[in-house]
């Protein structure tokens, strides 16, 4: 029954939450129930159209829909020999990022449904949710550079707005203005790059710049460039200091997805490396260099873990230690760069990363934020004994505690064993320090858990209740999603991330649309 | 000499690179929270003078059909690209300007390095 609309979804997933950004604001001036059921039926519109897309795409092969043309598959105007038209192209990977996004941003938007009653400026703080879902979905569907540039834009100011968001600690505004000057430097380099491609090649469309790229000195630049940039803005080590900052200061639901937003400049990063350049580039050289960034953040990250006393400052130290493994396996991905080997299931492993770190690291700011709202305290050192009025809180922090120290059933272990695995072959001294890293973030958590949720009963949290069923509910899918792939990580491999490396892989076909 | 290949040629480029270093150094060493939202914005102007800078060709109109000749016109599109991106800055330098206003409201000063407390 969706013939006719399969064509036009990949513009409707992105224009749908655009719609709902701004009518939203308008419902919330009727009543907040109504702009809650509106928002309720835009996302769930969303989801499912994204769900009926990805069965698509999974099926029939990549989709390409070019804007303002007579027919979506029109790439190059009649008379024209290169595409001069903005094209959306859609294959598994950009799915499989935009099937994650659109769930997590489900998930969180049914965890704030209580919590953020309590405060003023809800109606705002939807509009900008919806926003920053606008730029990430439009990130991983663009096939122009430039449209890049601007979703990217688009998500880094509702991002940074998003941490601002508690106006009334004095430290938001602080994280937000260093998030904001991360980001923004980040798109102006990203901008900086386009420019450096269009005088050469007078295009923007990336599969046509990979068909013509010459790989000269100006080429190489510009990659150095995207490199920095999406590498900062995905929060790897050395430019890693924005995160902890801007996810301990945000709410918990808005944390838990802007940790989706860093992995879709993951995406984008993984994008320039295979499809634009390819092989073009010294794979082996580039490779190392990702991997030792990764390196760098794990290390860098689980250290720093180590000593904080803030929770949503702790998982923020972990984010980048969870970055880290997935650029490591990316870098080992990029280094061997083919179908077969250890390669591949590095890259593999780094795609099954990406899905499991955005439901891990979502259930655990998840966590924080029903803290936060149950006690109105974030201070490690403070908290004390939880576990007796939050059972099912306590219950799901140790499913994302297991899950993102890689112990199993979670799907952490999964992915992890797979990143080990491949990276021993590449390099076994790099694959111990991952696993001496997983160690380290399982001690991490464990001092969370003894000092947040065991230990004495304090008075002032004898009256602390647990927290409102629709926060449960939006913590219990997270957990459910984590154990299922946990169990049989074998399904979602074979697939759900295999098309995916594929499309990485074989770049011909995403370049051989126009 | 012909035009290519004097200095005049290439003025508008050697703009762009001192206009982005100046704008980076803005950035790393200024700890006034004003002069570093400055130093963006000169490095967001020095891009945008790169884009336009492309869209020169030599012999070629600029895309306006009012009275144009029969000749070879460019193509519009670093016009479009410059425009789009001062829009976005605009919103950028005003978002970063009202978090330095914030802060300034809770911290009394907008000298970063008094307003770090989230470290370590």
């Amino acid at each position: 029954m969706f013939e006719n609309l399969v064509p036009h979804l990949p513009i409707l997933i992105i224009a749908i939450p655009l719609f709902g950004a701004f009518a939203s604001y308008l419902f919330s001036k009727v009543s907040d129930k109504a702009r809650d059921v509106f928002a309720f039926i835009v996302l769930g519109v969303t989801e499912f159209l994204v769900l009926v897309l990805g069965k698509d795409i999974y099926t029939n092969g990549l989709r390409v829909y070019t804007l303002g043309a007579t027919s979506a598959e029109l790439t190059a105007p009649t008379g024209y020999i290169m595409p001069v038209r903005i094209i959306l192209e859609v294959d598994a990977l950009s799915i499989f990022m935009g099937i994650i996004t659109v769930t997590v941003a489900f998930i969180v938007f049914i965890f704030s449904l209580k919590p953020m009653k309590e405060y003023s400026g809800t109606d705002k703080y939807y509009t900008l949710m919806f926003l920053l879902l606008v730029g990430m979905l439009g990130i991983e569907f663009t096939g122009d550079l430039f449209n890049l540039f601007v979703f990217l834009e688009i998500a880094s100011i509702a991002g940074a707005a998003l941490v601002a968001f508690f106006t009334h600690r004095d430290e938001s505004a602080e994280a937000a203005f260093k998030y904001v000057v991360i980001c923004s430097l980040g798109a102006l380099l990203v901008l900086f790059a386009v420019a450096l491609f269009y005088g050469q090649y007078d295009a923007l469309n990336i599969a046509y710049l990979a068909n013509v790229m010459k790989y000269s000195l100006l080429d190489k630049i510009a990659f150095c460039v995207l490199l920095c940039a999406f590498a900062m803005k995905a929060g790897s080590a050395p430019m890693h200091m924005w995160k902890p900052d801007a996810y301990g200061e945000a709410p918990g639901p808005v944390a838990a997805i802007l940790v989706t937003a860093s992995l879709v400049s993951m995406y984008a990063l993984l994008r320039v490396c295979f499809t634009l350049y390819g092989r073009g580039l010294n794979t082996e050289v580039i490779g190392w260099i990702i991997t030792v960034l990764g390196l760098l953040s794990i290390f860098i990250g689980v250290t720093m873990a180590l000593i904080q006393n803030n929770f949503g400052r702790l998982i923020g130290y972990t984010a980048v230690a969870e970055v880290g493994f997935i650029l490591l396996a990316a870098g080992v991905g990029f280094a061997g760069f083919s179908s077969t080997g250890f390669g591949f299931t590095a890259l593999q492993a780094g795609l099954f990363h990406i899905l499991n770190d955005a439901l891990d690291l979502g259930l655990l700011f998840l966590v924080s934020g029903a803290v936060l709202h149950a006690t109105g305290k974030r201070n490690l050192n403070e908290l004390s004994g939880l576990a007796r009025n939050m059972k099912y809180t306590c219950i799901f922090f140790i499913v994302g505690l297991c899950a993102v120290a890689g112990l199993p059933p979670m799907n952490g272990f999964a992915s992890k064993l797979m990143i080990y695995e491949s990276v021993y072959q590449f390099n076994p001294v790099f694959s111990i320090i991952a696993i001496l890293a997983s160690i380290f973030m399982l001690a991490v958590f464990v001092k969370v858990f003894y000092s947040v949720f065991l230990g004495p009963e304090l008075k002032e949290f004898s009256s602390v209740k647990e927290v409102p069923a629709s926060m449960l509910l939006a913590m219990g899918a997270l957990a459910v999603l984590i154990i299922v792939i946990g169990l049989c990580p074998d399904i979602f491999v074979n697939n759900v991330i295999n098309p995916a490396a594929r499309a990485l892989i074989d770049y011909g076909i995403y370049r051989g649309v126009v | 000499m012909t035009l290519e290949s004097s200095a005049i040629f290439n003025l508008p480029f050697i703009t762009v690179v001192l206009l982005i270093i100046i704008g980076m150094y803005a950035l790393m060493f200024k700890r006034n929270l004003i002069k570093i939202v400055i130093g963006l914005t000169l490095i967001e102007s020095g891009v945008n003078l790169f884009l336009i800078a492309l869209g020169y060709r030599k012999g070629c109109y600029a895309p306006i059909y009012t009275n144009a000749p029969t000749t070879a016109m460019v193509f519009p599109t670093p016009q479009a690209l410059t425009l789009t991106s001062i829009v976005i800055g605009l919103a950028v330098t005003a978002l970063m300007l009202s978090f330095a206003v914030l802060i300034y409201k809770k911290y009394g000063t907008i000298n970063a390095e008094k307003t770090r407390r989230l470290k370590g």
